[in-house]
């Protein structure tokens, strides 16, 4: 770190030494080559990204066009309808309660895994795999899985707790445990992609300061306390900014496991965007609930900015 | 750890037994599902050793569903997507990397922009695109809309900033022209940067499910993930011995790519990962 600052003012000079040697037509020619470079990944770009987000503002302004009844201006109706939703919040109220499920536990597994595999345990590249392999998985497949996994009275889970005496339970049937279930299967989902960029920051820590640490008669738990997690706080910031977006766009596991259900127990904004939009065809709530979703990621944006930047300062 | 610090046998024992435990528990749900696709159905929730193996419930699956088609169709949608990345995030890269032109960082803040919002999110408009284009149900509109990404701009923006200019120089002096300079100098320069890339990319597309759900609703254009889960929720009823064998299948070769390639693998989501 201490060496930017110099190697960004030679940048800087050489950069600033380069227009000067330039004619005007060398200039133009260069920025004309340099949008030529750009156009087809900015024209795809702007299609699929940028105009639709202007769209959708627009659109969720207007009702939804019907065979006899074209769409019309309607201001804040759609917004209004949403508001008054019941749906609407208990979709926002489970997202929130999918997001605080997943996140802590995600970070603590995947830190514990971690910590596990950096050490020099038996069988250390075994388990490594163990942990990532679900990564690798189609979100589909893991589903289908867990699905099995969670089959009352046949499953696995079911068959474990029946020697502890506990019968046949339908966890993915139920409103108590039906978005539990759910937070379970992306928790083992993602704790081992997290896990390896801690085991890469772990790697990153030079071994002086345990020695050092050792030396100072500091216990093992002070020395995480004090020095390592503090030192992972980088990686901490990032998976915490990726769970949450997780959180709020992965519906792939959802749609196939409950659907939602049961009686929208496992509903979120996403699965109810694409209900809304593809099931009953409403363009004009389905552009409201985007424009919330749209809020939403940034929001997480712009505090993952603000915070990083923050950071900076003391690494 | 150095001799200084050598951690003590109990904790040592503790810890070890701590992530067996873990990673038993982790693979479990995986390897029941492997159980009962690789056994007769009457075994299929019985654990009894020396029940007899089978590949019967492949068989079944592959002839239940049209999977050929549907690896065909995954197959073709990853090759246009992460081809066409490859030469467009590229050029994008290059461009941000090594050109001064007016409006520069503002229009590279706008393609972060899409790190964070994804075509899928914005399904309802990019649909009526789609439908606009004529490409609803074809494999090209399941693509389309990922033919470039922000993220691959991003990452070989980064790698050609470090190239040294002198190279670019020499290669300018010895006759190149921009595009002789990018394909003989930055490119090679990169290469680990677009396996790692590439391997992200294969394995969110082998995976990605809900674009193609949307686009898509013919068996000539559903790729893998959108017909295993048509397949499982209306075709089979609950024969979880098929289902969880047409499982395996489909994720097959991302898994059998994962355990020959691990390390690289895990390198590159690494590597992608940190942004």
């Amino acid at each position: 770190m201490t060496h930017q600052p110099a190697a960004d003012s030679t940048a800087f000079a050489a950069s600033a030494a380069g227009p000067a040697r330039q004619s005007p037509w060398q200039r133009w020619s260069g920025s004309v080559e340099a949008w030529l470079l750009l156009l087809p990944s900015v024209v795809l770009l702007a299609t699929f990204t940028h105009i639709p987000i202007v769209a959708t503002l627009i659109d969720s302004f207007y009702s939804t066009p019907r065979p006899n009844r074209p769409s019309r201006f309607v201001g804040l109706r759609n917004y209004e309808d949403m508001v008054a939703d019941p749906l609407f919040w208990k979709v926002m109220w489970n997202n929130a309660v999918y997001a605080v499920g997943t996140i802590p536990l995600s970070i603590a597994l995947a830190l514990a895994m971690a910590l596990f595999v950096n050490d020099r345990i038996p069988g250390r590249g075994f388990l490594r795999m163990a942990y990532f392999t679900p990564t690798v998985l189609p979100m589909i497949a893991v589903a289908n899985i867990w699905l099995f996994f969670y089959t009352p009275d046949y499953g696995l889970l079911d068959q474990v707790l029946r020697l502890f005496g506990v019968g046949a339970t339908n966890w993915l049937g139920m409103q108590e445990t039906a978005l539990g279930a759910i937070i379970t299967v992306a928790v083992w989902k993602e704790a081992g992609f997290f896990m390896i960029f801690y085991l890469a920051a772990l790697q990153q820590i030079p071994p002086d300061l345990r020695e050092a640490a050792a030396i100072e008669g500091a216990s093992r738990w002070t020395f995480f306390r004090r020095v390592t997690w503090p030192l992972l706080a980088p990686v901490t910031l990032f998976v915490l900014v990726n769970a949450i977006i997780n959180a709020f766009r992965t519906v792939d596991h959802i749609l196939v496991m409950t659907h939602g259900g049961p009686d929208n127990a496992t509903n979120v904004l996403l699965l109810m965007i694409y209900e809304t939009g593809f099931k009953f065809w409403d363009q004009g709530a389905a552009t409201a609930l985007t424009i919330v979703l749209l809020a939403v990621l940034s929001g997480l944006a712009l505090f993952q900015f603000v915070v990083a930047s923050r950071r900076v300062h003391y690494q | 750890m150095s001799a200084a610090y050598r951690p003590s046998t109990g904790y040592r024992t503790a810890t070890t037994i701590a992530a067996w435990v873990l990673g038993i528990l982790w693979l479990s749900p995986l390897l029941y599902a492997i159980w009962t696709a690789f056994h007769p159905a009457a075994y299929s929730t019985r654990f009894v050793l020396g029940a007899p193996l089978t590949l019967e419930n492949f068989v079944r699956a592959w002839h239940a569903a049209p999977f050929s088609r549907y690896f065909f169709n995954t197959t073709i949608i990853v090759i246009m997507i992460v081809g066409a990345q490859c030469v467009l995030c590229t050029l994008a890269a290059f461009a941000f990397a090594r050109s001064k032109f007016r409006g520069r960082d503002i229009l590279f803040s706008l393609v972060l922009l899409q790190l964070m919002i994804s075509p899928d999110i914005l399904a309802v408009v990019n649909y009526r695109t789609i439908r606009a284009l004529g490409a609803v149900d074809t494999l090209f509109g399941v693509a389309l809309p990922y033919l470039t990404s922000a993220f691959g701009i991003f990452l070989l923006r980064q790698t050609f900033m470090t190239v040294p200019r002198d190279l670019e120089d020499a290669a300018r002096i010895e006759g190149c022209g921009t595009l002789g300079v990018l394909w003989r100098v930055y490119v090679p320069l990169a290469r680990p940067v677009y396996l790692a890339y590439g391997l992200v990319q294969v394995s969110f597309h082998w995976n990605n499910f809900l674009w193609p759900l949307i686009i898509t609703n013919s068996v000539e254009t559903r790729p893998l993930t959108v017909g295993l889960s048509v397949f499982s929720s209306v075709d089979q009823g609950i024969d979880w011995s098929v289902i969880t064998a047409a499982t395996l299948m489909t994720s097959g070769p991302l898994l059998v790519g994962f355990l020959v390639f691990q390390r690289q693998f895990v390198q590159s989501f690494m590597r992608a990962g940190i942004r």
